[in-house]
């Protein structure tokens, strides 16, 4: 309770203060804007559906991304951490690749992809991919050579291997790759909408900034803040709640 | 003999792999229009640092990273160092910083436009503040985890709270405090690229983007390369900076 009380304080603080600077003729109102007049347009917004709108289509480029980039990067990185060789192998071709920044593509996603979903969630796929695949790498790496070996004195196939081994016992670090991942997505996409993509809330900040609405600028701002803040805790409790039989399973 | 051949092997695969690249675009597997072969992408480079082109914009774009990093690192360590010395000041700034910390970095370009207007000073504080975030919790990490019995010698030896901050607590942060900076280095090379396309200002980013209205495919993978190198480089320097600078760490380098 006292961690959420003092937690508020500054966030409030700061604010009556800006809405007084304002009111007080300190900060331009053209690009300051004022707490209050921001929550107004953040209600309006909400109210007229443009908000609700923008956010699914920015949601749906993200998690279209999110979902490629999870796809490829758990396949390859299971591979790649079975087999020590083919990392090795690899190993520069991704060190050369992956401090490509993700931004750099959206040039190139542009002309394959037009001004589309795709467009973003390309970029965004890309950006997620490194985080999975490294942690998923890392995961299956880390499992328990003696279930390994059972493997093995059972005769498995590789795809058994795969399934019925690598994947169970590397989920909880799987997991924690996808969730890095799905903020990466978010981050991605909305940037992918500010600098060119015309959707989503990316845009809508533009059109608004654009146009010198600054309470509505600030609303979206707050709102991406919120939304990607809710996104984050929603995906802490789901994770909990999948994982609870490897938790209960291990001792201690 | 082994140790060769795993560099070997990696030098391979790129190999292949730009190989593949080569024959896909000459055999025209992907519409060339947007697809241009290694060739012609390395061509376009080579130009630019034959006509000097490429330093301008190069050159703009590594100081607004740099400024913009830099200043995040000052003032992160800063405020790491004041929210982890105390119990109320972390009850105070984590909440919030927990809520600013997804926040994604370009969101604020355009209310820093409408408050700076389209400069360099703007660039670098979107750059600034996108970047300061693994570095604060870096810090106050770093510093809150020092080592109790350290503390009780530099009290034991009367040391001042100067000389505790700066030869026992900063030396402890320093690790904590390099790993965030080189999330940060990353960061900040996108956010200032995104930052160029979106406000024109002369950089790679822009010539990136201006390359793409003009269909010149080859230009942008020669951008990409710049980007993708940039961001080695930088990297690789910091890491060479922090083996240096962490060289006393008994744990480090050695396994």
């Amino acid at each position: 309770m006292r961690r959420w009380s003092l937690g508020a304080t500054l966030p409030l603080a700061l604010a009556i203060l800006w809405e007084w600077l304002s009111r007080a003729g300190v900060l331009s109102e053209d690009g300051f804007s004022r707490p209050s007049r921001a929550a107004a347009a953040a209600l309006r917004a909400l109210a007229d559906g443009t908000l609700i709108e923008q956010t699914l289509q920015t949601f749906s480029a993200a998690l279209l991304g999110l979902t490629v980039a999870a796809v490829a990067g758990v396949l390859l990185g299971t591979l790649l951490g079975l087999f020590r060789s083919l990392e090795r192998a690899t190993a520069l071709t991704v060190d050369v690749l992956r401090p490509v920044p993700s931004v750099a593509l959206i040039p190139l996603a542009l002309l394959v992809f037009g001004f589309s979903r795709n467009m973003s969630a390309a970029v965004a796929a890309f950006a997620c991919f490194w985080p999975v695949l490294i942690i998923t790498i890392a995961a299956v790496r880390s499992i328990d050579p003696r279930l390994i070996e059972v493997g093995r004195m059972l005769g498995f196939s590789l795809r058994e291997r795969i399934w019925k081994l690598a994947l169970p016992a590397a989920t909880p670090g799987i997991f924690v790759g996808i969730r890095v991942a799905a903020g990466i997505a978010i981050v991605v996409t909305v940037t992918s909408e500010i600098v060119t993509n015309p959707r989503g809330l990316g845009y809508g900040m533009i059109v608004a900034q654009q146009s010198l609405q600054a309470d509505l600028v600030w609303a979206t701002l707050l709102w991406i803040g919120m939304v990607g803040w809710l996104c984050n805790w929603g995906l802490a409790c789901l994770e909990r709640r999948c994982l609870r039989w490897y938790w209960m399973a291990r001792p201690g | 003999m082994k140790r060769f051949l795993w560099p070997a092997a990696s030098l391979g695969f790129l190999a292949a792999a730009l190989l593949a690249w080569k024959f896909a675009a000459d055999a025209k597997l992907i519409n060339p229009l947007w697809f241009p072969g290694p060739g012609r992408s390395a061509g376009v480079l080579v130009d630019w640092v034959r006509s000097g082109e490429l330093w301008d914009p190069l050159g703009k774009t590594v100081w607004r990273m740099l400024a913009g990093w830099l200043a995040a690192s000052v003032v992160g360590v800063a405020l790491g160092a004041a929210i982890a010395s105390s119990r109320f000041a972390r009850e105070l700034f984590e909440p919030s910083a927990e809520f600013l910390r997804p926040l994604p970095a370009s969101a604020i370009l355009p209310p820093a436009i409408l408050v700076l207007g389209f400069s360099n000073s703007m660039i670098v504080f979107v750059v600034a503040f996108g970047s300061i975030w693994p570095i604060l919790l870096g810090a106050i990490h770093g510093f809150k985890s020092v080592d109790t019995r350290l503390i009780e010698v530099a009290r034991l030896l009367r040391l001042s709270r100067r000389d505790l901050a700066f030869k026992i607590s900063l030396p402890n942060a320093l690790p904590d405090i390099f790993a965030g900076m080189r999330v940060s280095l990353a960061i900040a090379l996108i956010v200032t690229v995104a930052s160029e396309m979106l406000s024109s200002q002369p950089g790679v980013g822009h010539l990136m983007l201006v390359a793409a209205r003009a269909f010149r495919s080859a230009d942008i993978f020669a951008g990409i390369l710049v980007l993708g190198m940039l961001g080695f480089v930088a990297n690789s320097a910091l890491q060479k900076l922090e083996d240096r600078l962490l060289a006393w760490r008994p744990a480090h380098g050695g396994g």
